[in-house]
């Protein structure tokens, strides 16, 4: 027999391997699913929406509300986007159009090596060397001078501890920097040396070519990119937990203590004795799991409204 | 090439059968795991006993509800708790349990200039500022009752436990005996739900958030406080005398502890009468099962915590923590004997 005869059946048994592997990975996603549905079920018969819509967290009593968790979460992933973005676009558009090569591979090296520094390293730098700092040196500083200040005020008072909400999205911000620059810059890199070199020989700045050639061809990676980082800056836990202040509680200021969704479950999964206690927990799970899942959805939206733009 | 290949397997079946041999001749090994306040009291324990008897113990300090769920579901030989279990809630689960250790909770202050003992407070003045209702250093509560000392305008950083811990139990519950305020709207727990305040994860999260915010105050065991060159405060208990912390004042409230009445031994050392007595002292429990499946390992854990008992008292000491007396532990022997059971109903001690 040779080969040729054997080919189809091949063919055949590597495809449905790969079928089953991929069938795993959905069989995964629903077991969690399902767990995470299942465990909450306790807490949201005995409080229903009030879970979502309140900010009481009570072990005492066994009342607990999600909010503050919940808001803070999202606050905290968002103002490390606002921070985060920028600073990685930065460094990705300097490593492929700017700088000279003795340059690009040294920090290329540093971006890979940071991105592989695990997160409870993050937090212990953040809670011993970053927030005593950034308390003395900020926020004695934004207390005296933007907490008197009428309407936005209120968003900077906190006494200057170092520890809270601005602190975690700080140190998160410089946590998915290197995530996202790394990706943006693989993504640059795959533009096309001639589109680049036609457009300079029209005369285009610098400039211009980054934002009228390289942006445009690499607009689905850019957007997967930030997607990653939010990603990562949603769920990020150890880091956190270390300097976030761990409270339950909405306060009006940026700069006071708070607690993530992953934060809380970090933190009290251990000793929580209740039933309803353990089941809020794997509710703030379940939570996660649903923003996580509508924030790709709309990025995937947004990628197909960039599609239908461009005329693809 | 085969032969080689022949020998490697030879040699690494002769090396696991060794192994397998090594293993079956020191199996006694006996785990627990819970409360983190007694860590470095039964971590040194162990230590000294393993060299004396060459029985390994190995305890995980992960809290004491932990503890709790982890004895529960039989996963260890023994559970630690700093909350007692109530009468009602041993027999729903077929548990046994004992105080093994006592020590203190201390409340620490980081402000600038003031060292260990400086500081005076008491009960109520404490409970509103972990209330939210005292805010800054200078306020008159606390400089009344400290006249001697200049203390700051500057505001109070609150600092507590954010996971749930019998350190938080026993803080709380003394908080509760001295504000009628706290009791109403607080409660007991090994976590509640904090007015203000920042919270970090453990004894060393707590310790080391005191440490860095200034104006701060927390509380820790008294070992932490102590490693970590925190200044602790004076308090008035009971009798309304000022205390410091020290080994002698948690072994005067523990003094006054009336054990022999205290069904399944449920019972609180916070606010315990005495001119002396610490008002936050605190006792930490054992937990084991009624019935023993393995009657050899569960006396081996009984052996253990009768050399600790016995032998234990000078690692307490050394490192602040307070042995139990002797009436108590011959009453605790006695409760094994009865209590303690194999699966069969044989006694094991």
């Amino acid at each position: 027999m040779s080969v040729k005869q054997f080919r189809p059946a091949f063919d055949r048994g590597f495809h449905n391997l790969t079928f089953g592997l991929s069938m795993f990975v959905l069989l995964l996603l629903v077991a969690i699913l399902a767990f995470l549905v299942m465990g909450s079920i306790p807490v949201l018969q005995n409080q229903g929406l009030s879970f979502f819509i309140s900010s009481d967290w009570n072990p005492v009593t066994d009342v607990y509300g999600a909010l503050p968790a919940i808001i803070q979460t999202l606050i905290t992933a968002i103002i490390a986007l606002l921070i985060g973005v920028p600073v990685s676009f930065g460094i990705a558009i300097f490593l492929t159009e700017l700088s000279p090569a003795w340059i690009a591979r040294p920090v290329g090296m540093a971006i890979e090596l940071l991105a592989a520094i695990p997160s409870i390293i993050y937090g212990m730098w953040g809670l011993f060397v970053f927030a005593p700092t950034f308390g003395a040196a900020l926020q004695r500083w934004t207390m005296a001078n933007l907490a008197p200040i009428p309407v936005i005020g209120p968003l900077f008072a906190s006494p200057p501890m170092g520890i809270g909400i601005f602190t975690a999205s700080i140190i998160l911000a410089i946590m998915i920097v290197p995530f996202i620059s790394a990706m943006m810059r693989d993504v640059f890199t795959t533009v096309p040396a001639v589109l680049k070199e036609s457009a300079y020989g029209l005369g285009c700045t610098r400039w211009e070519v980054v934002y009228r050639i390289v942006l445009p061809y690499c607009r689905a990676g850019t957007v997967g990119a930030v997607m990653l980082g939010l990603g990562r800056a949603l769920g990020e836990t150890m880091a956190v937990t270390f300097v976030i202040g761990n409270s339950h509680r909405l306060s009006a200021s940026i700069m006071g203590p708070g607690a993530t969704i992953s934060s809380s479950i970090a933190n009290e999964f251990v000793e929580a004795d209740s039933k309803l206690h353990t089941s809020a927990l794997v509710t703030l799970g379940l939570t996660l799991f649903v923003i996580t899942f509508i924030v790709l959805a709309v990025a995937r939206l947004f990628l197909l409204r960039l599609k239908k733009q461009a005329g693809h | 090439m085969l032969t080689t290949f022949k020998k490697g397997i030879l040699g690494g079946a002769a090396l696991l059968m060794a192994a397998g041999v090594f293993a079956s001749a020191q199996a006694t090994e006996i785990s627990g795991a819970g409360a983190t306040f007694p860590y470095p009291v039964y971590a040194k324990w162990a230590e000294a006993y393993e060299a004396k008897t060459g029985v390994k113990m190995n305890y995980q300090s992960i809290g004491s509800g932990g503890g709790i769920k982890q004895i529960k579901a039989k996963t260890v030989d023994f559970g630690a708790s700093d909350a007692p279990l109530t009468k009602e809630e041993l027999d729903k689960a077929g548990l046994v349990q004992w105080p093994m250790i006592m020590g203190g909770v201390v409340p620490v202050v980081n402000i600038k200039g003031i060292k260990g003992g400086d500081v005076k407070l008491t009960g109520p003045v404490l409970a509103d500022i972990y209330l939210g209702k005292i805010t800054k250093w200078d306020d008159k509560q606390i400089t009344d009752l400290n006249p001697d000392l200049k203390l700051p305008s500057e505001a109070i950083s609150v600092v507590e436990r954010s996971d749930g811990s019998g350190t938080t139990f026993n803080f709380t519950n003394y908080l509760a005996a001295v504000s009628p305020e706290w009791k109403k709207n607080i409660g007991v727990n090994k976590s509640v739900q904090w007015p203000v305040g920042v919270g970090g994860k453990g004894n060393e999260g707590v310790a080391s958030y005191t440490k860095q915010i200034d104006g701060s105050i927390g509380y820790v065991e008294y070992a932490y406080a102590l490693q970590n060159n925190l200044a602790y405060t004076q308090m008035k208990n009971k009798d309304g005398e000022f205390v410091s912390p020290t080994a002698a004042s948690f072994a005067a409230a523990a003094a006054n502890a009336d054990w022999a009445h205290a069904p399944g031994y449920y019972l609180i050392l916070g606010n315990q009468p005495g001119a002396k007595s610490w008002p936050i002292t605190a006792a930490s429990f054992i937990l084991v099962h009624k019935s023993q499946e393995k009657p050899e390992t569960a006396k081996e854990v009984l052996n253990f915590f009768d050399w600790s008992f016995k032998n234990g008292g000078e690692i307490a000491d050394k490192l602040d923590y307070v042995a139990m007396p002797e009436n108590v532990v011959d009453m605790v022997e006695k409760t094994w004997s009865a209590d303690v059971k194999g699966s069969n109903g044989k006694k094991i001690w």
